[in-house]
């Protein structure tokens, strides 16, 4: 099974800052200009909240995809994100040279306090165990009675930068969090392929072997934990911008699931897969969603049929079909 | 006894009811080549898993150049310098053969919390890497991922990952297991090229690499050191005879 994962023989090289990547960033940061054609504001809207899931799901598939570590947990770093800004605003802090740090570090910590524990497991018992903190998480934000409980809360604005009111157009949001979202992959591109990466990405590979030579797998697994946090809670960051409201079900396990999906769905261990699996699922949703009520009859198959025939998600099936057409 | 590489004392491991190490002393000397036989199930892994830290013994002391290893965890005793190699066969399957090497030096290094640039683009790395895999004769192959290189050449580059490692002291668990007698050939041509470079612990069943190679051999039956001694000796031991080596000697 594990020898089936393996493309072809010569290891592949890392893959290049493939054209399809340059395309994808070069489509959304034109898309506002198409978007004043039509619906200008849904449409931004709507492209911003991909941006933003995608965000998420890059985490997901550095922990999943090369970490080898399925993490059903990770919409709590979207709800602590989202939650350390309705918070600082309802005390009036709303300037982002504040709370965006403070983002980072509050969904750092946490990652760091709930990883030291979720990895002393592995498999099986690490999805259970994160889905547990994830619902802690969750609970714990439905009971915050004086930040709205179950109802969650409405911002009082978006985040200001040094007061100035960056965000106050949603094209200036749009473009903030498209950054972002560059900015994120690339990130996680650097880690992947770093010494740091090439230990995180061993450790699923090997961790008995990778212990025998030296390594304290657990520690940089935690690292990359706490990386993934933080890009987490970004996300959260920029969505209770988005949304310009919070609520616990950011944080449901419905929402950790969704992320997992959009990976599997847009190709494991790509990265950009992330990214293609956040805006098929929630543009699918959003398409599917206006036809029938029962839009996930109809998606939950399409997923199915993707997983077993395209073993590499979207991505991988253009991979493949890509290589067909170069050998004839 | 101060100057052993390796000081085994009194070593105890049961599992459940099964007494799998039987009070083992054993010392390995600088260079020093020692050899374990026996049959079996007779704990001869089950020693090395000990040794490098995947299992934790009941009871005794294991000694690495004088440091009391004991309690430490299988990375710092790597750290301290002992290497290993599996019976079944354990690297990276997806890594390429180059990699997986470079990985151990990378470890030997001892910065691996980089975040940015490309490791697999560093000519350091590669280029002792690659000294590695041309030592137990991989280099041509150096690219290849190593869930596709064959039986042999698999347990070749269990050999490049320790020797990048620089060891102190190698174990080595049936190297030649599973190999056939060509690629035999060669590990042992090897390892006699690498004896004396390091203390060695040699688990292996061929006979004829054993006493091509061994400075000193252990004879485990039942979890105990039935004899230890030079090849000669045990050779001749009468003990060792009637348990164990027999008629295959005749
Ligand atoms: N994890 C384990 N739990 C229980 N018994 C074990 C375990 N590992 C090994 N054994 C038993 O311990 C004995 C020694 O095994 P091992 O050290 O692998 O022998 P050898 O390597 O000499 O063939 C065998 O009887 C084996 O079945
Ligand atoms: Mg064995």
């Amino acid at each position: 099974m594990m020898t089936s994962l393996v493309a072809d023989k010569p290891a592949p090289r890392a893959a290049r800052f493939n054209v399809a990547v340059v395309l994808m960033f070069a489509v959304l940061a034109l898309a506002p200009i198409a978007a004043a054609f039509g619906p200008e504001s849904y449409v931004l809207g709507l492209i911003t909240r991909v941006m933003v899931f995608a965000i998420a799901a890059l985490a997901v598939d550095l922990l999943c995809g090369f970490g080898g570590l399925v993490t059903f947990g990770h919409a709590a770093f979207i709800g602590i994100g989202a939650y350390t800004v309705a918070i600082a605003g309802a005390h009036g802090v709303t300037d982002m040279a504040i709370t965006l740090p403070l983002t980072l570090i509050v969904s750092a910590l946490f990652a760091y306090v709930t990883g030291t524990i979720c990895l002393r497991t592995s498999g099986v018992y690490f999805i259970m165990i994160t889905l547990a903190f994830g619902q802690m998480a969750y609970f714990i934000a439905g009971s915050l009675a004086p930040y709205g409980g179950d109802d969650g809360i409405t911002l009082p604005a978006r985040s200001t930068l040094f007061g100035f009111e960056v965000f106050a157009s949603d094209r200036a949001l749009y473009y903030a969090t498209l950054g972002f979202l560059i900015a994120s992959y690339l990130l996680c591109r650097a880690v992947v392929y770093s010494r740091f990466g090439r230990v995180f990405r061993g450790a699923r590979e090997n961790p008995t072997r990778m212990a025998t030579i030296g390594f304290d797998v657990f520690r940089f697994q935690r690292v990359g934990y706490v990386i993934a946090g933080s890009i987490g809670g970004l996300a959260g960051f920029l969505l209770a911008n988005t949304t310009e409201f919070v609520s616990p079900a950011y944080m449901s396990w419905q929402r950790s699931g969704e992320l997992i999906i959009m990976v599997l769905f847009g190709g494991l261990g790509t990265l950009h897969g992330a990214i293609v699996g956040a805006a098929s699922y929630l543009l699918l949703e959003e398409g599917l969603a206006g036809l029938t009520e029962n839009w996930k009859l109809v998606f939950g198959p399409l997923l199915v049929l993707v997983v077993l025939f395209a073993r590499g998600g979207l991505v991988g099936l253009v991979t493949s079909i890509k290589a067909r057409f170069s050998r004839d | 006894m101060t100057d052993a590489v390796l000081l085994i004392e009194n070593l105890r491991k049961s599992f459940g009811g099964l007494v799998v190490t039987d009070g083992v002393t054993l010392e390995i000397g600088p260079g020093e080549l020692h050899a374990v036989i026996g049959p079996n199930g007779a704990g001869k892994t089950t020693l090395i898993h000990q040794i490098s830290g995947t299992l934790t013994p009941d009871d005794g002391r294991i000694l690495l150049n004088g440091t009391d290893i004991m309690m430490l965890p299988p990375n710092e005793r790597a750290k301290l310098g002992l290497a290993r190699s599996f019976q079944i066969t354990s690297v990276l399957p997806r890594f390429s053969a180059l990699e997986n090497v470079a990985l151990a030096v990378q470890a030997r290094d001892g910065s691996s919390y980089r975040f940015f640039g490309r490791a697999a683009a560093e000519k350091e790395l590669n280029d002792q890497a690659m000294a590695a895999l041309a030592e137990v004769g991989l280099d041509h192959r150096a690219d290849i991922v190593a869930a596709h290189l064959s039986h042999g050449e698999k347990r070749a580059l269990e050999l490049a990952i320790a020797l990048a490692l620089e060891p102190k002291l190698l174990l080595l668990d049936e190297p030649m297991a599973g190999t056939g007698p060509e690629e035999s050939e060669r590990i042992v041509a090897v390892l006699k090229k690498l004896k004396g470079r390091f203390a060695m612990l040699l688990v292996e069943h061929d006979m004829n690499a054993v006493f091509a190679l061994a400075d000193r051999i252990s004879v485990l039956t039942y979890g105990r050191v039935l004899a230890s001694g030079a090849p000669n000796e045990v050779r001749n031991d009468p003990a060792v005879m009637q348990a164990y080596l027999g008629e295959e000697l005749e």
